[in-house]
């Protein structure tokens, strides 16, 4: 378990580095530095003051090296257009985006794990046709057409919940259910499909045969199984949620790390995209390391790999 | 070599006197997969409503009843015509140009499925040499190859579209180029697995042994027995190609203006959706319908080429 944790974390070390390369190597494409720092008006004299004290005329990889030292310290320097510090931007917008990817996931594990085991259970009825129409219908449905249209009939027609912004609880609802949608198919497949085998398993017939209720079977025995790898999925939606909120807060005018970037993006500031790159990156390979090793710890046979 | 004729003789269903003494007739392999596909009633739904939308983008210039590009002011937001002031010159309305929303729509198709086709031939290119490469040889190739899918997966794929696709400048060509490189992950890891599944088979053994050279072993041998898996994974990531241009074409960073992109459409109409909500929702249920019908057949074609694999 300890060399499988290492070489995890080994992994894991060696991919947040390579997405520190691209992430730096983004900020260096995106033009010349000092003459956005300097600004459009500033003289070629006040360019090159500005390309020695920020350093920018040393060799790349002693950028690279200082940049990645500072960046390991949370500092990501300071934002060309905001004219605040990237960090201080990203810490107060964080919170939104956080709050977003968590709900949106629970919604989707409370909409997916009954749908799949109700369809794993009731293997080839209706009910499991209906489930898995369900999920290909979901899936074509693209996150932002989804929430223009969650706004259209709840917000506008219905006027049950708000149309934008961040203001209370009432305004992540239709945001989390346009994010927490996309993840459904798959977490959906993959609880029915872990409860389609344990269901099969000998334990299963066991405990049929020793007379538990059909309910005691599914629910105590089957299911606490068939959830393992449910688990690693959520970890892994989570961090793709965080970086498809960009989608939603925009479709929302949620003022999020996602609407920041997009921001940014369009304002080629590209300290701030660069950061939150990185630091969403950094999140995901957490998170997937987190779930490798529970997993690995609830199930000793995946340890090998 | 004289007993080969039984088996490639009787194609069609035998007469129904000799059924009952002959044993069943071989089908050709393609026959076969023809009749099961038809069967499956997802594979047939979606390739009839694929095979329409490829048809009417196709035929677009044919069809489409004004020019998608002219500006026609006085008639601006024209509502299609199931609303009470509709017109039977512009079908699904205008938008606030005064532009034809039907022949902007046709147009429309041609961009999604440009962008789909070739998105995926980049990273099927990309994606399979990886993916087969890894599969093939194994060891420190394939470790290297897991390292190189682990840290795609871990890059956050709709803001590093939108940032390349800003730096590389937003136009049709920059959104083709930056999501064909970037949508190659799942191409590797299932040629990976294929190639895994028929690397220690006889026929690659004995393709070994006759001294054949690894290129050409990949490609006459590998490749066309992976073909079936490919095709599926080429089918789905279209799907996923088409629907990240409309997002990226509706954050502002991907097909610019004025060419008819859905995802543009939908963005444009933003500002009339509270009381023209079809201006938003026409463009929207043509992507749901494009997005649906390729993956009923890249599902369909999954259950068909591997029934094996299914559920």
């Amino acid at each position: 378990m300890l060399a499988f944790t290492l070489r995890r974390l080994v992994v894991a070390f060696s991919v947040a580095l390579t997405v520190s390369v691209i992430a730096f190597v983004l900020l260096h494409l995106s033009g010349d530095l000092a003459t956005s720092i300097a600004g459009a008006e500033a003289s070629p004299a006040q360019v090159a003051e500005v390309r020695h004290q920020y350093g920018l005329d040393r060799p790349l990889t002693v950028q690279y090296l200082d940049w990645l030292w500072r960046a390991l310290h949370l500092d990501f320097g300071n934002s060309f257009y905001f004219r605040d510090s990237v960090v201080s931007l990203i810490a107060t917008r964080m919170p939104v985006t956080l709050t977003l990817g968590a709900i949106s996931l629970a919604i989707s594990l409370i909409i997916a794990v009954p749908l799949g085991v109700l369809a794993a259970v009731f293997r080839g009825t209706i009910i499991d046709r209906l489930a898995l129409t369900f999920c290909v219908l979901g899936q074509a449905i693209p996150t932002f057409c989804l929430g223009l249209g969650l706004i259209i009939i709840f917000a506008v027609n219905l006027r049950w919940l708000p149309v934008s912004g961040t203001a209370g609880w009432q305004n992540y609802v239709l945001p989390s259910v346009a994010l927490g949608w996309y993840a459904v198919p798959a977490v959906m497949r993959l609880s029915r499909n872990g409860m389609l085998e344990v269901l099969s398993a000998d334990y299963i017939r066991t405990a049929r045969a020793k007379g538990l209720s059909p309910a005691a079977v599914v629910l105590k025995h089957a299911l606490r199984n068939a959830i393992i790898p449910v688990v690693a999925l959520a970890a892994v939606q989570f961090g793709f949620m965080l970086g498809g909120s960009i989608v939603v807060e925009a479709v929302f005018s949620m003022h999020g790390v996602g609407h920041l970037a997009w921001e940014a993006i369009a304002r080629n500031d590209f300290p701030v995209v660069q950061a939150v790159v990185l630091i969403l990156a950094a999140i995901y390979i957490t998170l997937t390391f987190l779930a490798d090793v529970i997993n690995a710890l609830l199930d000793p046979r995946m340890r090998v790999a | 070599m004289t007993d080969m004729a039984p088996t490639t003789a009787p194609t069609t269903a035998p007469s129904a006197e000799t059924a009952l003494d002959l044993p069943p007739p071989r089908r050709s392999p393609a026959l076969a997969l023809l009749r099961r596909g038809l069967r499956h009633g997802g594979l047939v739904a979606g390739g009839v409503i694929l095979l329409l939308i490829v048809g009417l983008a196709l035929a677009a210039p044919l069809v489409a009843p004004h020019d998608p590009y002219a500006q026609e002011l006085s008639r601006r937001m024209v509502p299609p015509i199931w609303q009470a002031k509709g017109n039977w010159d512009y079908l699904l309305g205008t938008d606030k140009l005064g532009r034809d929303y039907l022949s902007r729509l046709l147009y429309g198709a041609r961009i999604s499925l440009l962008i789909g086709a070739v998105t995926v031939l980049i990273s099927g290119v990309i994606g399979t040499t990886l993916g087969v490469c890894a599969g093939y040889f194994g060891g420190r190739v394939d470790a290297v190859l897991s390292y190189i899918v682990t840290t795609r997966l871990a890059l956050p794929v709709v803001l590093v579209a939108l940032a390349s696709a800003a730096l590389v400048g937003s136009s049709l060509q920059g959104v083709i180029i930056v999501l064909g490189l970037l949508l190659w992950d799942r191409f590797a890891v299932v040629t990976r697995s294929a190639t895994q599944q028929i690397a220690g088979s006889d026929y690659i053994a004995a393709a070994k042994a006759i001294g054949c050279s690894t290129p050409r072993l990949i490609l006459t041998e590998v490749l066309p027995n992976i073909l079936n898996p490919l095709i599926v994974v080429a089918t789905l990531e279209m799907a996923h190609a088409i629907l990240l241009e409309a997002a990226l074409s509706f954050l502002g960073l991907g097909v610019q203006p004025p060419l008819p992109s859905w995802g543009l459409m939908i963005a444009e109409g933003k500002q009339y959706m509270f009381f023209s909500p079809w201006v938003i929702a026409i463009p929207a249920t043509a992507l749901v319908f494009l997005v649906l019908a390729i993956n009923l057949v890249g599902d369909g074609l999954r259950d068909v080429t591997a029934p094996e694999n299914r559920n």
